[in-house]
């Protein structure tokens, strides 16, 4: 349980949010040219990370807009928030 | 087995006041080489280790573990046992591991308190009927004992349940399993450990895995907090880790690790003798030989590895519990912790051979690995000694993602898994 910092509400509890997984994954340009393996990596295939992971977030209660968020998922502090479209942080 | 325990032995020791049990397993230094290593001292590595040296003649073999032995979801989970899944490979594989369930005790010399007191799953709507029905003939047409109870015979069968039909979410009926039940945990690990390493398996506690080092297409060791191991076989069974120990072989995997939670109360005397399961409102329950009820949350939505969890998640499946069981309303609740599970896509596990050889993976079991420990360490072992799949295996592979050939359990089980 943490508190996000909604970059359009503020900070508001975690119950409140909807995680959507590993952020930054492209939908492939051309569908029709992708091989079997190439579909398997876009849609299954995760990092997982261990540490500080790129992701996306819904404000689900509140303002329902997707963001961007970096947070290390060995102690679930968050390090940036950022919305979508914008670049990621480079550390 | 040189230190068989039995009634004599029992009375052997009471007269020295059981100081001196000798030890159930060694505390060995790692060796340079193993035919095999074992990442992950769980109940599933264990009994992977057990099956290597019993069935497959493997005895020059490690399991390595970062913390203690049985100390991550092995010694986390709620201990429920059954097999009444819906689709037929996943129905041989855990009716597989019930069968061995129902001998463990006397196979290992040691007692896992395996308990065969029923899991019973309701339905609160008409497509949890429907599902629970098509389940039950799914299961009988398996061979995996399932009857199906309407609302009266759920009440004969576990009084306390509120069967009143103006709760929020009333029970329409639901699906009982006589073979299933609980097991001790702890005792599981414990048992495939002292057997294992009666066969000469080396058990190393405290020995985390830093890197794998591989020889192009092939694996050759570890590198761990007690030095390098050198093996051309390695079978990962890290559970919610198994993507950290994959980053470090440069695979990556169909998983994300979240934090499941579960709680039990104080100790009180016996109030429920079997288990109950409901997916729709997230709650099961069981009462532990201790006395204390043992209550099933959830999963939280987002990927740690912290082992915490949400308390909105508790406060959720407490709410579910106190609604299907008013007389829970004052019990105090003892301790809560979370454990890290590792979900597959389709909420199946993962025993397969990797595109790196000598490189094996169980992982994937979510929520539900409990269970599953003794068929998994003997199909996971035949697995790695054949460098093949078992029959009972073989639709569980990695390659499932890419063919497409999911073994879609998670809407399909009407469980929590």
């Amino acid at each position: 349980m943490f508190i996000i910092n909604c970059p359009f509400c503020g900070e508001r509890e975690q119950s409140e949010f909807k995680a959507g997984g590993e952020a930054h994954i492209l939908r492939p340009k051309q569908p029709t040219e992708l091989s079997d393996d190439e579909w398997a990596e876009y849609l299954f295939m995760r990092k997982n990370i261990k540490g500080v992971q790129f992701e996306r977030w819904n404000h689900a209660h509140g303002c329902r807009k997707w963001f961007n968020m970096v947070r290390d998922t060995s102690n679930d502090e968050i390090k940036a928030v950022y919305k979508m479209g914008e670049k990621p942080p480079l550390e | 087995m040189k230190n068989k325990y039995s009634i004599y032995s029992l009375i052997k020791n009471a007269f020295t006041y059981h100081e001196n049990w000798g030890k159930a397993w060694k505390d060995p230094v790692p060796k340079k080489e193993y035919d095999a290593v074992i990442i992950g001292g769980g109940g599933h590595g264990l009994a992977t280790a057990y099956y290597l040296a019993k069935k497959h003649n493997m005895k020059n073999i490690a399991v390595v573990e970062k913390g203690w032995i049985g100390g991550g979801n092995t010694g986390r989970n709620t201990t429920i046992i059954r097999s009444n899944y819906l689709w037929d490979a996943s129905a041989g594989l855990y009716n597989h591991a019930l069968k061995i369930w129902e001998g463990l005790s006397q196979e290992l010399n040691y007692n896992v308190m395996f308990s065969q007191r029923g899991v019973m799953n309701l339905a609160h709507n008409l497509q949890d009927v429907r599902d629970l029905k098509r389940r039950t003939h799914a299961n009988r047409l398996n061979g995996i004992d399932a009857v199906y109870l309407n609302t009266e015979q759920v009440k004969k069968f576990c009084p306390i349940i509120n069967t009143s039909p103006d709760i929020r979410y009333p029970v329409l009926g639901g699906t009982l399993q006589r073979r299933a039940g609980t097991a001790r945990h702890d005792a599981v690990a414990w048992g495939y450990a002292r057997g294992a390493d009666e066969m000469g398996v080396d058990i190393i506690q405290n020995c985390e895995v830093k890197s794998i080092k591989r020889n192009g297409d092939s694996v050759e060791g570890i590198e761990t907090t007690k030095g390098f191991i050198k093996t051309s076989k390695i079978g990962v069974a890290a559970a919610g880790h198994s993507s950290v120990i994959a980053n470090m072989a440069g695979l990556k995997l169909p998983l994300e690790s979240k934090p499941l939670q579960a709680l039990v109360s104080e100790p009180v005397k016996p109030i429920i003798d079997t288990v109950v399961m409901s997916n729709a409102v997230h709650a099961y329950v069981s009462q532990s030989d201790k006395g204390e009820l043992v209550i099933g949350a959830g999963t939280d939505d987002y990927v740690s590895y912290s082992q915490k969890g949400s308390h909105d998640i508790v406060e959720g499946t407490l709410n579910a519990i106190l609604e299907l069981y008013p007389i829970f309303s004052r019990m105090r609740m003892l301790r809560q912790w979370g454990g890290i599970v590792d979900i597959c896509p389709d909420a199946s596990p993962i025993i397969s051979k990797t595109s790196i050889k000598g490189l094996y993976f169980n992982c994937g079991w979510g929520t539900g690995g409990f269970k599953a420990t003794p068929g998994s360490g003997d199909l996971f072992a035949h697995t790695i000694a054949n460098d093949e799949p078992h029959k009972l295996n073989a639709s569980f592979n990695i390659n499932r993602f890419v063919s497409g050939d999911l073994v879609d359990e998670h809407g399909a089980a009407a469980v929590a898994h």
